[in-house]
C-alpha cells in the first residue's frame, strides 16, 4: 500500500485510543489508518493529544502546521530515524569547501531556471534565460548567486504575465502579505509545497539543516529550500497557471484583509484538492524507465543529492520533460 | 582477524548476505543509507545479547530472513525460512557467518535452510568453512574502505531492490 499525505481542513481533535487514531470533528469521529499515512497536513484549528504525537513520532509520521491565512507556520518532525554520519559529513564538507557550495548553488539556479523557461513555452509566452545563465557561471559569491537567481525571476513572472488574464497579473510578486490574487495563490502553494519537501527530506538520510543555496541559518529546514527552487515552477507556477486560465479559481476565491489579498476557505478547498491530485499524478521517468508520481521526484531529487555528495555522480537537477 | 562485538553481528551477518547479492547495495548500507524497508530490522546482537532463546523456540526476523534458533539436544539449529533460492548463496553465507560467530561465543550450532514452496532443506554446518567465512568478512570489510560506492551494474535483481531509484536515477 503507498502511503497517502493527509490533509485536515476542518477544525477538530486528533487524538489516539488504544491503536488507532482518530480525528473527530463537527460531523463525528474517524479511524485512520495509521499504516496508510505518509505525512499531515494540519490547515483548521486542531487540537493534538500528547499521545497521538507519541503515536505518529513512533511511526515516523511529519506533521505540518498552517496558519489562520494558510501559509506555513511549522513542522512536527519526529525524533530522525534515518541517521548516516557518512552522509552529515559529505554534506558539511560541501557547504564548508566554497567552490563545491558554490558548484551546488548554482546547479540549483540553473534547474530553477530551465524549469521556468519550460513553463514559458507551456504557458504561451517566449523567453529564454541563457544571457543571465552565462552570467551565473561566473559569478564567484553565492550572494552574486542570488542576485542572478531573483533577475531570472523577476523576468520570469513578467513574461508570465503577459498570458495572465487580466486580473489576475502577478506585476510585482509580492509576498508576505501578498497584494494580489496571483501572489496570493501562489504563495499559498508554494507554502504546501515546501512541507512536502520536508517530509522527503525526512524518509532519507540528508541533514534537512544543511543547504548550499540558502544559508543554513535562513531557516531551520533549508535544504527544503534549496530544492523548492527546482519544485516551485513545476509543481506550484503550474498549478497556479492552470487553476486561474481554466477559470477553476476565480476573483470570488480571495478576500481582502488588513494582511493583503489572501485565499478564502473554498478557495484554499480547490487549491489544495488540486494539488494533492497534481502530487499523485505519474510521469514516466526517463532514466529510471518508471512511473513516478510527482512527489517521488522529489525523493529522487534527494537520492541525486546524495550521490553527489559520496561522489558516485554529479547532481544534475531535474528538469521537467513532461 | 579482528574480533567482532555481539553488536555488531547484526550489521555484519547483513553486510555478508549483502556482499552476495550486489556491492553496491552493501556500500551504501554500511554508511547508513538504507532504504525503508530496512529500517525496522530487529538487531539479531542484541536478541543473542540476552542470551534468552537457549532451551526453547525464538523467532528473530532479519528483513526477508526470519530466524528459529531451536534447541535439540545439545545442538542449537539455527532455522531460517527463505522464499526461494534465487539469493542461496547469500543466505548460505550468511548462514554461516552467524554459525561461525555463534561458535566464537562456545555455542554450537548448525543451521538449516528451509524452503517450504519448494519442499526442500539444506543442512549447513561451519566445518571447514571457517575460511569462507574470514574471506568474506575481509571482502565485505575491503568495500566498506571504498571512499565511493562501487558502480552500480544492472541485472535482474535491480528490479526489485530497494535501492533501484538510487542507484538508477
Ligand atoms: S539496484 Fe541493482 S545495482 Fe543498485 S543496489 Fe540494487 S541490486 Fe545493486
Amino acid at each position: 500500500m503507498r502511503k497517502k499525505s493527509l490533509t485536515l481542513f476542518s477544525d477538530g481533535t486528533l487524538y489516539r485510543k488504544e491503536n488507532t487514531l482518530y480525528f473527530e470533528n463537527a460531523q463525528g469521529k474517524k479511524p485512520l489508518a495509521i499504516e496508510g499515512i505518509y505525512d499531515i497536513y494540519i490547515y483548521g484549528k486542531v487540537t493534538i493529544t500528547s499521545q497521538a504525537l507519541h503515536f505518529l513520532a513512533q511511526k515516523g509520521i511529519a506533521v505540518h502546521f498552517f496558519n489562520h491565512y494558510g501559509y506555513y507556520d511549522g513542522s512536527f518532525y519526529p525524533r530522525e530515524s534515518l541517521h548516516s554520519g557518512d552522509l552529515v559529513i559529505k554534506q558539511a564538507e560541501h557547504y564548508l569547501d566554497r567552490e563545491k557550495r558554490l558548484r551546488l548553488a548554482k546547479l540549483f539556479v540553473r534547474g530553477a531556471s530551465k524549469n521556468m523557461e519550460r513553463n514559458l513555452k507551456r504557458f504561451g509566452a517566449e523567453g529564454n534565460f541563457s544571457e543571465l545563465l552565462e552570467e551565473l557561471e561566473d559569478t564567484r559569491k553565492i550572494t552574486d548567486v542570488m542576485n542572478v537567481e531573483a533577475r531570472i525571476r523577476q523576468e520570469y513572472y513578467a513574461l508570465w504575465d503577459e498570458t495572465l488574464p487580466d486580473g489576475f497579473k502577478i506585476v510585482k510578486r509580492t509576498r508576505r502579505p501578498p497584494q494580489n490574487e496571483m501572489n496570493a495563490l501562489i504563495s499559498f502553494l508554494n507554502s504546501r509545497l515546501y512541507p512536502a519537501i520536508i517530509s522527503e527530506l525526512y524518509n532519507t538520510q540528508l541533514t534537512p539543516t544543511i543547504s548550499y543555496l540558502h544559508e543554513p541559518s535562513e531557516r531551520r529546514f533549508s535544504l527544503a529550500l534549496d530544492l523548492s527552487e527546482i519544485f516551485k515552477p513545476i509543481i506550484a507556477d503550474r498549478i497556479a497557471n492552470r487553476l486561474v486560465k481554466q477559470g477553476v479559481i476565480k476573483k470570488e476565491h480571495f478576500r481582502e484583509d488588513l494582511n493583503g489579498v489572501l485565499l478564502n476557505d473554498e478557495g484554499k478547498k480547490i487549491v489544495l484538492k488540486a494539488f494533492n491530485e497534481e502530487m499523485r499524478k505519474s510521469v514516466k521517468h526517463p532514466k529510471l524507465k518508471r512511473n513516478v508520481t510527482k512527489q517521488r521526484l522529489i525523493r529522487l531529487e534527494a537520492y541525486k543529492l546524495i550521490k553527489h555528495l559520496v561522489g558516485t555522480q554529479e547532481y544534475e537537477p531535474l528538469v521537467a520533460w513532461f | 582477524m579482528r574480533e567482532y562485538l555481539l553488536t555488531e553481528l547484526f550489521v555484519t551477518g547483513t553486510e555478508i548476505n549483502y556482499l552476495f547479492i550486489c556491492k553496491t547495495k552493501l556500500w551504501y548500507f554500511s554508511k547508513g543509507i538504507t532504504m525503508e524497508q530496512e529500517s525496522e530490522w530487529v538487531d539479531l546482537g542484541k536478541f543473542l545479547h540476552e542470551k534468552s532463546y537457549f532451551g526453547e523456540e525464538k523467532e528473530v526476523k532479519i528483513g526477508p530472513i526470519s530466524i528459529d534458533f531451536i534447541k535439540k539436544d545439545d545442538i542449537i539449529e539455527v532455522h531460517e525460512v527463505k522464499k526461494g533460492k534465487s539469493m542461496e548463496k547469500a543466505h548460505e553465507m550468511q548462514a554461516l557467518y552467524y554459525l561461525y560467530y555463534l561458535k566464537k561465543l562456545g555455542i554450537n550450532a548448525k543451521a538449516i535452510l528451509n524452503y517450504p514452496k519448494l519442499r526442500e532443506t539444506k543442512e549447513i554446518t561451519l566445518e571447514g568453512r571457517e575460511k569462507e567465512v574470514e574471506d568474506s568478512i575481509r571482502e565485505v570489510e575491503r568495500i566498506k574502505s571504498f571512499p565511493i560506492p562501487p558502480k552500480p551494474v544492472k541485472t535482474k535483481k535491480c528490479k526489485t531492490c530497494a535501492y533501484y531509484e538510487l542507484c538508477w536515477v
